[in-house]
């Protein structure tokens, strides 16, 4: 069985909000209808976002570490907020394990907002329907793109390859793989929500420097320096070599 | 979070509501048994009932006020197999029909024998439309306190006392003003159902003081280290992503100050218990004005005791909602 999913590697990620951005103007244009925004260029603006990017800082002054984080919808491969909708409009999918809303049932109860521990629904203010992150199923399954360009648009946006999309069920996707073998976690554990999205943790990065690379190897004077002159009268390099 | 006043006056209207209708059943059944005198049964089962029809359609009407598509709202019963709030939708309008069916039983007088008890009690259609109107009330406060009961992150509420607090609260109230009611048409029951009003409203006090007593003591199981899987002591959100609100900060936060809640929780506290049961004993001799003030107090109260009950509700998501910038 497939299960699609992002893997947020957080020791890349810049915080740049490029995947936010692209985010919303894929699922903005798309048929589903625009995520409405409210007061956009007002003092008090709001609107509907599936992927917001945070910052944490983590430790205490001068040790500190600045960790940027992704966040969307994660879904879940036991999602609480699917058995608890009244209509049937949360479901997740048999065929690819994403969680949908369909917006033509949902009843704007935001009951499934409630169930879900990581904040990843939106009611849209406009069309009072609830809405969360589709894993741009629009867009992963249309064959009229290029098959470079069938991947959610926030991977694609990414410029530092902080996000990998594939299938965490298949051992040898490049996600599995990340999971496996860069320490990929989970969100919030604690509830048995077994989040299908994972994060890779922030790692420490060294540089290891050889003997060698400080000192030149093929510097025989061991010193690392210009050669001396050779004097007038000694032949020049013309004399003693054929080129 | 975000306490939303439909949900209140849904809650306390309806509780109140089967509480009234329990509290109607309850006298019948006592007077069955000839140990209460049998009321004027138009003027109290009947009026009643439609007493108790009118405030459920009072919550109903609050209710519609939550929907983002109110139109869609039938969609809302097909999936009880999983959902409390699907249950909620199918038992509500069924115990209304009951209600309306006991209630015009009374009014019409209707009592035909249905079939003779052992005992040689007879058994007429209200008898029987009252239990099953009084598996629906109880089976309507499961639903109700099971929506808020069964979100297990939502820990001020993922406990066996929700249940009992919504059935108990709803009932005092339901009792109350079932007593206020009949000091207008059934002066000879007032003593009954207020003395039943005063033993619901202390067993309510002692459930909805246990629940705040546990509150207290809750010790929260996510942490912003489970949030971002970032183990170490001291983390600090710098910025949740957009200076602006969001459907999160508005739904998850009720927006109050400390002295707000506990003043609000200390007003419910007092307007629920102690000032409603000093009134209904001192109008257990059928003071029609003290019992209804009770009910009134009791009823302001309750609100109080909702908008509280959501306020509390601390949600593991306002981890990610600490700091705008």
């Amino acid at each position: 069985m497939t299960q699609l999913a992002l893997v947020i590697d957080l020791n890349v990620c810049v915080g740049c909000q490029a995947c936010v951005t692209s985010c919303k103007e894929w699922n903005t244009s798309g048929a589903a209808g625009p995520m409405g925004d409210q007061n956009p260029y007002g003092a008090d603006p709001t609107g509907t976002f599936f992927n917001r990017v945070q910052t944490f800082e983590v430790g205490e002054f001068p040790n500190t570490e600045t960790v940027h984080f992704p966040k969307s919808c994660l879904h879940c491969e036991e999602p609480p907020c699917v058995p608890v909708c009244p209509t049937g409009a949360s479901y997740k999918r048999k065929e690819d394990g994403i969680v949908l809303v369909d917006y033509d049932k949902c009843i704007g109860c935001k009951y499934c907002s409630w169930a879900c521990p990581y904040g990843a629904r939106e009611l849209d203010e406009q069309q009072q329907v609830m809405k969360k992150c589709t894993l741009c199923v629009d867009r992963i399954y249309d064959m009229t793109m290029p098959e470079a360009d069938r991947k959610p648009s926030c991977v694609k946006a990414c410029p530092t390859s902080a996000r990998l999309y594939g299938d965490i069920h298949d051992p040898d996707s490049a996600v599995s793989v990340a999971i496996r073998e860069s320490g990929g976690y989970a969100l919030m554990p604690e509830w048995g929500t077994h989040p299908a999205n994972h994060y890779l943790p922030r790692r420490k990065t060294r540089i290891k420097i050889h003997e060698d690379e400080l000192e030149r190897a093929d510097n025989p004077l061991k010193v690392d320096r210009q050669l001396p002159k050779p004097a007038m009268n000694e032949p020049t390099l013309d004399d003693v070599t054929t080129w | 979070m975000h306490p939303a006043f439909s949900v209140i006056f849904l809650t306390t209207l309806i509780g109140a509501a089967q509480g009234l209708f329990l509290a109607l059943f309850t006298a019948q059944s006592y007077a069955a048994f000839k140990l209460l005198p049998q009321p004027d049964a138009h003027a109290f089962y009947g009026q009643g009932s439609l007493l108790a029809l009118v405030l459920l359609l009072a919550g109903l009407v609050a209710s519609f006020f939550h929907l983002g598509h109110p139109e869609r709202a039938w969609r809302t019963a097909t999936k009880w197999r999983t959902s409390w709030l699907s249950r909620e939708v199918i038992v509500l309008p069924a115990f209304m029909g009951v209600v309306f069916l006991y209630g015009l039983a009374h009014w019409l007088n209707w009592h035909p024998v249905l079939l003779t008890l052992p005992g040689g009690l007879p058994v007429d259609p209200t008898a029987i439309l009252g239990v099953a109107g009084t598996v629906l009330a109880f089976a309507l406060f499961l639903c109700t306190a099971m929506i808020y009961a069964c979100l297990k992150f939502l820990a001020e509420w993922h406990s066996p006392l929700t249940v009992a607090n919504y059935i108990l609260l709803g009932g005092a109230s339901g009792f109350t003003l079932a007593a206020a009611f009949a000091a207008h048409t059934a002066p000879e029951l007032v003593g009954f159902l207020a003395g039943w009003a005063v033993i619901i409203t202390v067993l309510g006090l002692i459930s909805r003081g246990a629940s705040l007593f546990r509150n207290t003591r809750l010790k929260p199981k996510s942490t912003l280290r489970t949030a971002i899987g970032v183990n170490h002591p001291k983390i600090v959100q710098k910025t949740q992503g957009f200076m602006g609100g969001s459907f999160n900060t508005r739904e998850f936060f009720h927006g109050k100050s400390v002295a707000v809640l506990r003043g609000v929780k200390w007003s419910f506290l007092i307007g629920v218990f102690p000032i409603p049961l000093l009134l209904l004993s001192a109008g257990m001799q059928g003071s029609a004005g003290l019992l209804g003030a009770a009910f009134l107090v009791q009823y302001l109260g309750l609100l109080a005791e909702r908008w509280f009950f959501f306020a509390q509700a601390n949600h593991p998501q306002n981890l990610y909602y600490q700091s705008i910038a």
